[in-house]
């Protein structure tokens, strides 16, 4: 019970942080905002990192291989493209 | 120092570097530090993870890790920017594939251990995210015109709610008795149909509450991962992630006007009370030109505003209408875009399409900024845009629009309206704007009525 608290400690605390801390981004940034965070929250690639190789049975490997390339191709992919997003808003002189 | 304490160390930097790079994304200036920062907070997870002393095989790790990233690089190198909308719902689905699986994993494991508490989060943490793998897999076959059209039947809402009802009571049930193994995945399966379901009535132009709602969804069911694992960082970057898909929802559905409960329930056309005919609107009003025609318009013109929508990412306009801006501002005169918040078919959709064709962001108005400077423009070009531009939103509450915080072009000197025909947007309703006595109708595909423009600004 006592971490079961800790743990919704810690979620109700990053709910306000996270509102305080989105609600600043412009509607300019929306589209790259959307494609990180959903990068970051593909860090539940370490959740499926002990999944897959954990041994803990065929059922949680085959589960787990899976998971791992799934989150693996939001963190990648998810970075890669919001910083080729990123690279391309450029200010009025800056630009050519 | 261990493993578990390097672990927690690394969890703990990640946290912080993962706030400070969204924090960086208030301004463009910052964005790409910031997302570097994430970039660097999600190597120190990944890294401390792998010390896990749980972890005891690699083999299945590497190969997994390899083949995601394969894909990840594939698909951010190759996909084109006018795709984004369907990027995002892909990757949603896998985000919420990953952690469905890893609940199912746990159950496989623990089913007969586990406690309520337990038994609560992975049953939220498959709930969720079954629903948002096949709804984003909906998403993005609406996107990609895979599905067309919205497809709705009588009784469609009861026996949504009908379903949802029995996804809850069977995670109620499962709450109380962990152990009924049969009907956890009775719970996975009923979850992943109501995920078709929910997304399959709801038209394309509602994709950007669609995507939102689903990325909030994505997030909620990775933060209840890490309740089911007790793992920290989980919990915060996954409530990072729904914080950001619950905000840009609401963002989306005021720029609508429009219910959350309207969006997904509701679809335009239910509420109509009696429709003004388009002939009854257009009748003989409506006023076309020709290129040469629009391009005297610019003779003495000091203030231009461009307005896009999705018809210039249908017709890959951007880079047309960039050069179409170089044209005009050569000749001295101000160019202006307006960005009206669900233009497109994500959040963000037009910014990124136009920063792709070289427009400097800073010319990118938000809709408050520029609505009050329509006044002083001289004209407006409307490229593939229609209800954000439909006066009868300010002007007739018996609407379906009504309400709806639209771009006030009509207030213009002259608006040249670009579209192939009359037909209506997504509302379904006919737009006074096009029969308007200061409107000008070009009708014509985006891309190659911007190239005529040019050309014949060229000639005059």
């Amino acid at each position: 019970m006592d971490t079961s608290i800790a743990l919704l400690t810690i979620f109700v605390l990053s709910a306000f942080v996270g509102y305080q801390v989105i609600s600043r981004v412009p509607p300019l940034l929306h589209t790259p905002l959307m494609s990180a965070t959903n990068a970051i929250s593909a860090i539940s690639v370490v959740g499926a990192l002990v999944t897959a190789g954990g041994e803990y049975g065929t059922v949680s490997t085959i589960l787990g291989f899976i998971a791992v390339a799934s989150a693996m191709t939001n963190v990648v992919g998810g970075f890669l493209i919001t910083d080729r997003i990123l690279k391309m808003f450029k200010k009025g002189p800056d630009r050519r | 120092m261990t493993s578990s304490a390097f672990i927690q160390w690394a969890y703990l930097i990640a946290s912080v570097l993962f706030i400070l790079g969204l924090k960086d994304l208030n301004s463009a200036r910052t964005a790409r530090r910031g997302m570097f920062l994430a970039e660097i907070g999600m190597a120190l997870a990944i890294a401390g993870t792998l010390l896990d002393h749980e972890i005891v095989s690699y083999r299945w790790i590497i190969g997994g890790m390899a083949v995601g990233s394969a894909i990840g690089i594939g698909i951010a190198l190759w996909t084109p920017m006018t795709a984004m909308p369907q990027r995002t719902a892909l990757s949603h689905a896998f985000g919420a594939l990953a952690v469905t699986l890893v609940g199912i994993s746990e159950y496989h494991r623990h089913g007969s251990e586990l406690g309520s508490i337990k038994m609560t989060a992975i049953g939220f943490e498959v709930m969720m995210g079954a629903l948002t793998v096949t709804g984003s897999l909906m998403a993005f076959a609406k996107l990609q015109e895979l599905i067309t059209g919205s497809h709705t039947y009588r009784g469609q809402n009861i026996s949504n709610i009908g379903l949802f009802s029995a996804l809850l009571g069977l995670w109620l049930y499962l709450i109380a008795a962990p152990t009924a193994g049969p009907l956890f995945y009775l719970l996975v399966g009923l979850s992943l149909v109501f995920g078709i379901l929910l997304v399959l009535p709801i038209g394309a132009a509602d994709m950007p509450v669609v995507i939102s709602l689903l990325n909030s969804y994505a997030g909620l069911a990775a933060a209840a991962t890490g309740f089911v694992i007790s793992n920290e960082i989980l919990i915060i970057a996954g409530t990072l992630d729904g914080a950001s898909g619950f905000v840009l929802s609401i963002l989306m559905c005021k720029a609508m006007n429009r219910s959350m409960t309207n969006v997904l329930f509701g679809g335009f056309g239910a509420a109509v009370s009696a429709p003004s005919s388009a002939d009854q609107v257009y009748g003989g009003r409506v006023k076309s030109a020709s290129a040469e025609e629009i391009a005297m318009l610019f003779e003495n013109a000091r203030r231009v505003v461009v307005v896009p929508g999705y018809g210039m990412a249908v017709s890959q306009a951007q880079h047309a209408v960039r050069d179409l801006a170089d044209q005009l501002e050569s000749r001295g005169i101000e160019v202006e875009f307006a960005i009206h918040p669900v233009a497109g078919r994500m959040p963000g959709h037009m910014n990124v399409l136009l920063a792709e064709a070289e427009i400097p962001y800073d010319k990118l108005k938000e809709m408050d900024e520029i609505n009050p400077t329509f006044e002083q423009t001289d004209v407006v070009i409307v490229i593939g845009a229609n209800d954000v531009v439909n006066p009868v939103a300010r002007t007739d509450p018996s609407s379906p629009i009504a309400g709806m915080p639209i771009l006030n072009v009509d207030k213009a000197r002259t608006v040249v309206v670009v579209k192939r025909s009359l037909s209506p947007g997504f509302a379904g309703i006919p737009n006074p704007l096009f029969a308007a006595d200061n409107t000008l109708m070009f009708f014509a595909d985006g891309k190659k009525a911007i190239l005529d423009l040019i050309a014949a600004l060229k000639a005059a």
